[in-house]
């Protein structure tokens, strides 16, 4: 049901970046996504990662601060009106979006959000049941 | 009126001097070990008794006090006299073991306030001035200090506490203050907000302000003077002494007056204790010679200066010690509160942080500023900007309740905060407060 998404807490400080972005390279690890949240002091970097397990024990080995998160993912069509539909249903039974971002997945027409909410298995019983689907990790980024 | 409060005292002989301070300190110190068990003790190990102590020059064979001893005595162990002789408490802002509680009884408290008196009359204070004063009061001593001063003085005194900018300048517009005692910094901010009203020094008629509780630059004097129109004095002291009075500036501004009559100084160095010869620079060290409910001898201040004997042009013969030069010690003084390190590190490792932290004090505005650099855990982490804007602020929250100021918190990465070889550099002062 949920993806594994890799959480990373960036410093604001030249080369910040490039430390998590070559340890992941050094590991072997394709990045399919990401998003990042800044503040003034920090940034918390958002990852889909090809092989998450391998990407935390290299980030973790190089002493940087990184947790899995389960996040959702759902697949809408690449048209208008497509992620707006989603929104509106967990939306309107009162679940919150955290943050969210997309990228376009390899499959032709289909965007990919990701989502995080605070209760998964309901926003994923609610999205279900409005004939949205989500997406599978293995699916969607392989 | 005098240009002296107590002109007896002030301008009196250096023989006359020593010899008021002998008699004193004889009596004090047989009080002292008759009274306070703990320093009793001090002197029985190192094997003194009150009868070695024929007069000053004998000072250097009583034992030093530090804030350990406090820490260690509180909050009753150095208490002078019984707790009914005693009307008052006044408090350093700490809330560890590392608050100073002390006791006043009713001399205690005329004698304080008459050294504030003192340092008022120093800085021009009459029966016609309007002193208004602006410290805090409450059981910071600088308010309560102040006021008593003034009052003694006969200055119509408003006892306006801190804050409230504007309504500081208004009471001083309507009520036409003449005299300002508060902090250096609340000092320039009043004058920042003065311009930012659209008023200029002319509109106001400050002649003087006796300022103190924190180190200031002369060069911050050199603005407040500008700024408010008026001459800028400092006056110094701390709460196990009595609280600001303990030596006062007078319009040579070339070091504080030292009230030598009640608190007798010395210089040591600080690493061996030796008492080192005037115009040495060195430790400063305070020997209350009246004090009842807190009878403090030898005190370590930790504050590093200078004592000097030089004539001085107002008359007055009280010996002199220069601005504190810096700390043989770590401690910090930010907007007028006294920080250990140790205390940030405290709140940090209960609060489930590493010790690793960076302490960075500033100056913006003429008002410090602290900023607490921690490296995050990764129990600590989240992947949410809520979550951890929330721990900054509950981390913020908990120093501000150790310390009583609000800092600046900033979550970094771990292993960023250099480690140094030796000594791990946990504070940067850049306020440049030493010349």
């Amino acid at each position: 049901m949920s993806v594994k998404q890799i959480s990373v807490f960036v410093e604001n400080k030249k080369g910040g970046l490039y430390e998590v972005t070559s340890v992941l390279n050094n590991a072997g690890i394709d990045i399919r996504a990401l998003s990042i949240a800044d503040t003034t002091d920090y940034g918390i970097l958002r990852l889909i990662v090809s092989d998450h397990e391998k990407a935390l024990e290299a980030l973790k080995a190089d002493g940087i601060i990184a947790s899995v998160t389960d996040v959702l993912g759902i697949e809408v069509s690449d048209t208008p009106g497509g992620f707006s539909e989603a929104v509106k249903v967990l939306s309107d039974a009162d679940i919150t979006i955290e943050y969210a971002y997309a990228f376009i997945t390899r499959h032709e027409g289909a965007a990919c959000v990701i989502i995080r909410v605070e209760d998964n298995a309901k926003a994923a019983n609610i999205l279900g049941k409005a004939g949205i689907s989500l997406i599978e990790a293995e699916k969607a980024f392989n | 009126m005098s240009k002296y409060y107590q002109p007896e005292i002030e301008t009196m002989s250096v023989d006359e001097m020593k010899a008021l301070q002998s008699e004193k300190l004889v009596k004090q110190v047989k009080r002292v070990y008759e009274n306070v068990e703990y320093y009793r003790n001090l002197m029985d190990e190192k094997g003194v008794t009150p009868d070695d102590i024929k007069s000053i020059d004998d000072l250097h064979k009583l034992p030093f006090l530090t804030k350990a001893d406090l820490r260690d005595a509180y909050p009753y162990g150095l208490l002078g006299t019984d707790l009914k002789n005693c009307v008052r408490i006044q408090s350093t802002s700490g809330t560890t073991g590392r608050r100073v509680v002390a006791f006043y009884t009713q001399a205690d408290v005329d004698l304080w306030e008459e050294c504030c008196a003192r340092a008022v009359v120093a800085a021009g204070g009459t029966n016609e001035d309007v002193c208004q004063v602006a410290y805090g009061y409450g059981l910071f001593t600088g308010g309560p200090g102040l006021n008593g001063g003034s009052h003694k003085v006969g200055c119509l005194t408003l006892p306006m506490s801190s804050g409230n900018t504007e309504r500081q300048i208004q009471f001083m517009r309507d009520l036409h203050s003449t005299i300002l005692c508060c902090t250096p910094s609340y000092a320039a901010y009043i004058g920042e907000t003065l311009k930012e009203m659209g008023l200029t020094p002319d509109d106001i008629d400050l002649k003087a302000g006796i300022f103190g509780a924190e180190p200031w630059t002369e060069e911050m004097r050199r603005d407040i003077e500008k700024a408010l129109g008026i001459k800028a004095y400092d006056i110094y002291g701390l709460t196990e002494t009595s609280g600001p009075g303990v030596s006062f500036e007078c319009e040579e501004q070339t070091g504080m007056h030292i009230n030598e009559d009640h608190f007798l100084a010395e210089i040591i160095d600080p690493d061996t204790g030796e008492v080192l010869p005037e115009g040495s620079k060195g430790e400063l060290v305070f020997t209350s010679l009246d004090k009842e409910g807190f009878p403090l001898l030898r005190y370590r201040t930790r504050d590093i200066c200078v004592l000097s004997r030089k004539k001085c042009s107002c008359g007055r013969t009280l010996i002199k010690m220069s601005k504190p030069m810096g700390r043989s010690d770590d401690m910090l003084i930010i907007r007028g509160v006294n920080v250990f390190p140790s205390q940030i590190e405290t709140v940090l490792l209960q609060e489930g942080y590493s010790p690793n932290y960076l302490i960075e004090v500033d100056r913006a505005n003429n008002t410090d500023t602290l900023d607490i650099s921690v490296e995050l855990t990764p129990e600590q982490f989240s992947d949410t900007v809520k979550d951890l804007a929330a721990k900054e602020k509950t981390l913020a929250n908990a120093i501000k309740t150790m310390l009583g100021i609000n800092p600046k918190v900033h979550l970094v990465a771990p292993k960023t905060i250099t480690r140094s070889e030796g000594k791990a550099v946990r504070v940067i002062d850049k306020r440049k407060l030493h010349d």
